[in-house]
């Protein structure tokens, strides 16, 4: 309505759901990929209050995993939240119903990185911390946040 | 004088802490005609009531005043204690030192002298104190249940299977409820009318059961144990004892009435059974869409029926049974769609409730279990669910939770994922409400292994667009409003009593909640009775509730009907009003304050009287009477009047 009244986009439109949208294949992919049953998820939270980095990022864990539920990709593959997520383990230790969050963590930045962007490089180290950094892990985090 | 006995509780730390027990026992000791003063930590304890008997007996005490707890919880106790010991237990009295003083005060200096004032009280009361002896009235052993639905069925049953005799009413023409109109039941899926139906068979056939359909309750009188009820038999304007329910009738009656027990989905000719397995399986004609009551012309009816039990003249019949106990159990109804405003109030095509989904998941429903929306037929490839319709809405509809939606809703969507595997269903909650053995993981296999949406916020609004109905809510979980465009929307609308119910309960002179539901006695410990004696409450009449509560309710309702006819007199208390026949004018103002009918005019002696067995000693008439004729036993004018100079601290 808004585009024909000459108004800028709405900063929050409403997401129009559809049975296509929900079942995208989306989720059906971070479940394949994570071995995980994303609809499990009952919103506890429980992956967001206990995350060590969850004050770093844009979307808290518990909402990225509704984003799945709901098909949202835009939003998840635009989240910074993939890319803080050191993968600690916290949250997949404290799920109650069982779900390994992290994997899905892991799918996401699959997903995301299928797009061909690359969210760390060498470029982006200092080369004086670079060689402090123990090499497998350097090694690590390239593999884990680049293509 | 009397020799009164005193015994002061600490109820551990209850009283104890805020009232200064040892100073009440030894200001008592000084008051007139105390004999003996005790405390002790629990005198509720079996020690406790040991030292009252015993003391009683050393002491030669010829009262006792108890200063424990409120006289509700443990006058029975220490009465029964004392009569033990040999005293009459009305001349073992309470003072209440626990919920109306240390509990509401936080001074422990003024506690402490509020107690001891209401022990004082209680002295005064207690030295003018008579022995009574209870009031005994005979049982008729039969019983009444209002309302046909499980509840009903359940608490007939019971009652029947154990002997007794059970008039079983119902307003509609075949007993069943809204049970018989559900597809299938949480949490197990299982088909509502095959569990539902034997029920229904056995009612309908057993021998201490006598089932009135299409009838309903004209007139309540008489009191526990003797009731007398006046039952209006609905005029069916077909002959029971010759139809043999063929159905031909049915078959070529010409007009068309919206079908109540589909929800309005089809239709049926004005003679017409409610549905297949109706018990009893009998036609009844609706004069308002009888086109022969209408016009004066048809009789099609008449014509076809072999065997001519169709008759217009029939009338309406009064029947009048005497029954010791009644139950009501006459269920409940949903808030009407048209009551909703946002929701389209019925006028957005494709809005339907809960009531009407069941009857479109049944497989003897309208569309033989087929998920068909109502404008077009068509099936439903997106399907919204909204939760709390009209419910938990103090603002504008009702503040309570309706308790069954959270599970049929998740059984609704459910069922459709079942026959419609393509399609999507939504449900829109505020908080999803699982308390039942099996329930929560009902609802965490709908949610994880069924692919159905649910969406954490109210809808705001409902409205048609093209051939989709769009719902408007919003996903608090996300932080985003959501925007269906689906094909039907089912509302989960909020369950309410029934509109009869209201003119029921006073033709019963039982009690109603702030939301129109039955009042039980107490509610947590007195949940099936009302506080009348006599009378008992089932199902959803009392409150919202599922199948397996309201039959569980209606079972212990039964129980106590049965726990009542198992005695061949009921002991009623004495301390009631009592008139003096000297002193009373025949002015009947007693009779207009009375809230139990227990005061009738006695046309010869010209004096007013009390029914013993239907005073309930509220004291109301007592209050009333201009001449002070009528006095309550054991709470005379004269024992209030030094009661309250005590209180104030005279003598």
């Amino acid at each position: 309505m808004s585009e024909n009244l000459g108004l800028a986009t709405p900063r929050n439109p409403p997401v129009r759901l559809t049975r296509d949208m929900v079942n995208n294949g989306f989720k059906l992919r971070v479940n394949e990929l994570s071995g995980q049953n994303t609809d499990a998820c009952y919103q506890c939270g429980n992956c967001s209050s206990g995350c060590p980095l969850a004050q770093e990022m844009d979307i808290l864990p518990n909402r990225i995993i509704r984003l799945v539920q709901l098909g949202q990709r835009e939003d998840i593959i635009q989240s910074e939240t993939l890319w803080i997520c050191a993968s600690c383990f916290q949250c997949t230790v404290r799920c109650p119903k069982g779900i390994d969050i992290q994997a899905v963590m892991d799918a996401l930045r699959q997903i995301a990185l299928e797009e061909g962007v690359d969210h760390f490089g060498p470029d982006q180290i200092d080369p004086e911390q670079a060689a402090e950094v123990p090499q497998p892990g350097l090694v690590g985090v390239y593999r884990k946040l680049s293509t | 004088m009397k020799r009164i006995g005193i015994f002061v509780c600490h109820c551990g730390i209850n009283i104890a802490e805020t009232v200064d027990v040892k100073r009440v026992a030894e200001e008592a000791m000084k008051m007139d005609g105390v004999a003996y003063v005790q405390d002790y930590i629990y005198m509720c304890s079996e020690p406790g009531q040991t030292l009252v008997r015993e003391k009683i007996v050393e002491e030669k005490l010829d009262a006792v005043i108890i200063a424990a707890c409120s006289p509700n919880l443990h006058e029975s106790t220490f009465r029964a204690a004392a009569e033990e010991a040999g005293l009459n237990p009305w001349q073992c009295e309470i003072a209440n030192i626990r919920e109306q003083c240390s509990w509401i005060h936080s001074n422990r200096e003024k506690a402490t002298r509020k107690a001891i004032k209401i022990v004082g009280t209680l002295v005064e009361k207690t030295r003018l104190n008579e022995s009574l002896k209870p009031i005994s009235v005979s049982i008729t052993k039969k019983a009444l249940v209002i309302g046909g639905g499980i509840a009903g069925i359940q608490a007939s049953l019971d009652i029947a299977d154990s002997g007794y005799k059970v008039i079983l009413v119902e307003k509609e023409s075949s007993i069943g409820g809204h049970m018989a109109q559900l597809s299938e039941t949480f949490p197990t899926l299982d088909c509502s009318q095959c569990i539902l139906t034997p029920k229904m068979v056995a009612a309908g056939k057993h021998p201490n059961i006598e089932l009135m359909v299409y009838s309903e309750i004209e007139e309540v009188s008489g009191y526990v144990g003797n009731f007398i009820v006046k039952i209006r038999r609905k005029a069916p304007f077909v002959d029971w004892s010759t139809c043999t329910g063929c159905g031909l009738c049915m078959e070529k009656c010409p007009a068309k009435v919206p079908s109540i027990f589909d929800r309005e989905l089809t239709t049926h000719g004005a003679i017409f059974v409610p549905f297949p397995q109706a018990v009893p399986n009998k036609p009844v004609i609706i004069k308002d869409y009888c086109i022969y009551f209408k016009t004066g012309k048809c009789r099609l009816c008449e014509k076809v029926c072999e065997i001519g039990a169709i008759n217009f003249e029939q009338e309406d019949q009064f029947v009048e049974e005497e029954v010791g106990a009644i139950i009501t159990a006459t269920g409940f109804e949903t808030l009407p769609v048209a009551d909703l405003a946002e929701y389209g109030a019925g006028d957005v095509p494709d809005v339907i409730d809960g009531l009407a989904f069941e009857r479109l998941l049944s497989a003897s429903g309208p569309t033989v279990g087929e998920v068909k929306r109502p404008s077009d037929g068509r099936i439903p490839k997106e399907i919204v669910f909204v939760q709390c319709a009209g419910s938990r809405d103090p603002e504008r509809y009702r503040p309570y939770c309706s308790k069954i939606c959270c599970m049929y809703t998740t059984k609704h969507a459910l069922l459709y994922k079942h026959r419609v595997h393509e399609g999507q269903p939504y449900i829109f909650y505020i908080d999803i409400r699982t308390g039942g053995k099996g329930y929560e993981e009902f609802y965490h296999n709908a949610e994880e292994e069924e692919g159905i949406i649910y969406l954490r916020g109210k809808v705001a609004k409902i409205f048609r667009d093209g051939d989709k109905t769009v719902v408007w809510g919003t996903d608090t979980l996300t932080g985003r409003n959501i925007e269906i465009a689906a094909d039907l929307v089912v509302l989960a609308t909020a369950v309410t009593p029934k509109d009869s119910t209201a003119e029921l309960v006073k033709k019963l002179r039982i009690q109603t909640g702030p939301n129109g539901f039955l009042s039980e006695a107490h509610p947590k410990l007195r949940p099936v009775e009302c506080i009348n004696s006599g009378f008992y409450i089932a199902g959803a009449a009392q409150g919202p509730k599922d199948i397996p509560e309201t039959v569980a309710q209606a079972s212990a309702a039964a129980c106590k009907v049965i726990s009542l006819f198992s005695r061949d007199h009921l002991e009623q208390d004495p301390a009631i009003a009592w008139v003096d026949e000297d002193l009373c004018s025949g002015c009947r103002v007693c009779i207009s304050v009375c809230p139990y009918d227990a005061r009738e005019y006695d046309e010869e002696k010209e004096i007013v009287i009390v029914n013993e067995a239907l005073c309930e000693g509220c004291g109301s008439c007592v209050a009333a009477c201009v001449c002070g004729a009528t006095q309550q036993r054991n709470l005379t004018d004269s024992q209030i009047k030094s009661m309250v100079t005590a209180s104030l601290g005279g003598k």
